[in-house]
């Protein structure tokens, strides 16, 4: 299966680097009213049953994708290659 | 008859950069500094560990995410277990925060750009094994040079901190890089393990503006010396 983790900034943590797009597309003269910058990643897991492929992303996020303390993350899952 | 050099591990992670530094200012202060490469899986016998600041393994991810799954720190986490000191300068800070030795986040200063220079710190306690050459109170000049200082703590974890005592340095009306609170070094709850952003190493001679940095490093060879002489 395949996974995609999106990990962000949790809410109330400086973002510092989202703060510089948002600035930059100001001077660019978009309005824009905040922006956060995160990271994704693409995952190809070997579980082929979806309950068992999302433990293991949950496990993945908890012990390395994620630090908890500061980031919040979303799994999202799609069957085949 | 001169007394013996106390060993003191320097680990080397692919894109340490200050290992080499920590290793020549320990040398200076009385340690027989030995470099161990990131991949071994044991430590030699040593009395204190410094993790050196640096770039390891490209900041991939997040800073010192990577490295705290170096064979050679599954041994550090085992040394800080023991009692055994441990000082993670810059890089080496981020690193022991992300292998959970050390409580708390570093994230990307709240300026964006990179810090160089010399910052003032505030001595916060002097009772812990790292810090017993300065007074509390006491102003340190040490230089930084980071990215990602910006140190984190959620408002239960800080309360919790302020309660155990764990913030051991402050900058002083002079915070480089917006962490929260000032703070600029931690230590665990045992005391044994401690992590700061300034380089000590950075600062061991007036030639190079400050000596402060050798106060913490001198304190951290002698407790060394300590432990390698103490009866088994």
């Amino acid at each position: 299966m395949r996974a995609t983790v999106l990990v962000r900034p949790k809410p109330g943590i400086l973002d510092p680097e989202g703060k510089a797009v948002e600035t930059s597309l100001r001077h660019l003269g978009f309005t824009v009213e905040g922006a956060r910058v995160g990271r994704l990643v693409d995952l190809e897991v070997g579980a082929s049953d979806p309950e068992e492929a999302r433990a293991e992303v949950e496990r993945m996020c908890a012990e390395l994708l994620a630090n908890p303390l500061i980031e919040s993350y979303e799994i999202e899952l799609t069957e085949g290659s | 008859m001169t007394e013996p050099r106390p060993r003191v591990a320097v680990i080397v992670f692919p894109g340490s950069n200050d290992d080499r530094d920590a290793a020549l200012a320990l040398e200076g202060l009385g340690a027989d500094p030995v470099l161990v490469w990131h991949a071994d899986r044991e430590l030699p016998q040593v009395g204190a560990v410094v993790l050196p600041g640096g770039f390891s393994y490209g900041d991939y991810l997040r800073a010192g995410a990577i490295a705290r799954f170096s064979p050679a720190m599954q041994a550090v986490a085992d040394f800080a277990r023991e009692g055994g000191l441990v000082l993670g300068i810059c890089n080496g800070f981020q690193v022991l925060c992300e292998a959970g030795l050390l409580p708390g986040a570093l994230r990307p200063n709240d300026s964006l750009a990179f810090v160089c220079r010399d910052v003032r710190l505030r001595v916060e306690r002097a009772d812990t094994p790292f810090l017993t050459e300065c007074e509390v109170g006491q102003r340190l000049t040490i230089p930084v040079k980071h990215g990602e200082g910006c140190f984190f703590a959620d408002p239960e974890l800080l309360a919790e901190l302020e309660e155990t005592r764990q913030i051991v340095l402050r900058y002083d009306a002079d915070n480089p890089n917006g962490s929260i609170d000032d703070i600029a070094g931690v230590v665990n709850a045992d005391g044994n393990v401690l992590g700061l952003m300034p380089h000590p190493e950075h600062a061991v001679d007036p030639l190079l503006g400050s000596a402060d940095g050798a106060l913490i490093l001198r304190a951290l060879v002698e407790r060394a010396r300590e432990r390698l002489l103490a009866p088994a």
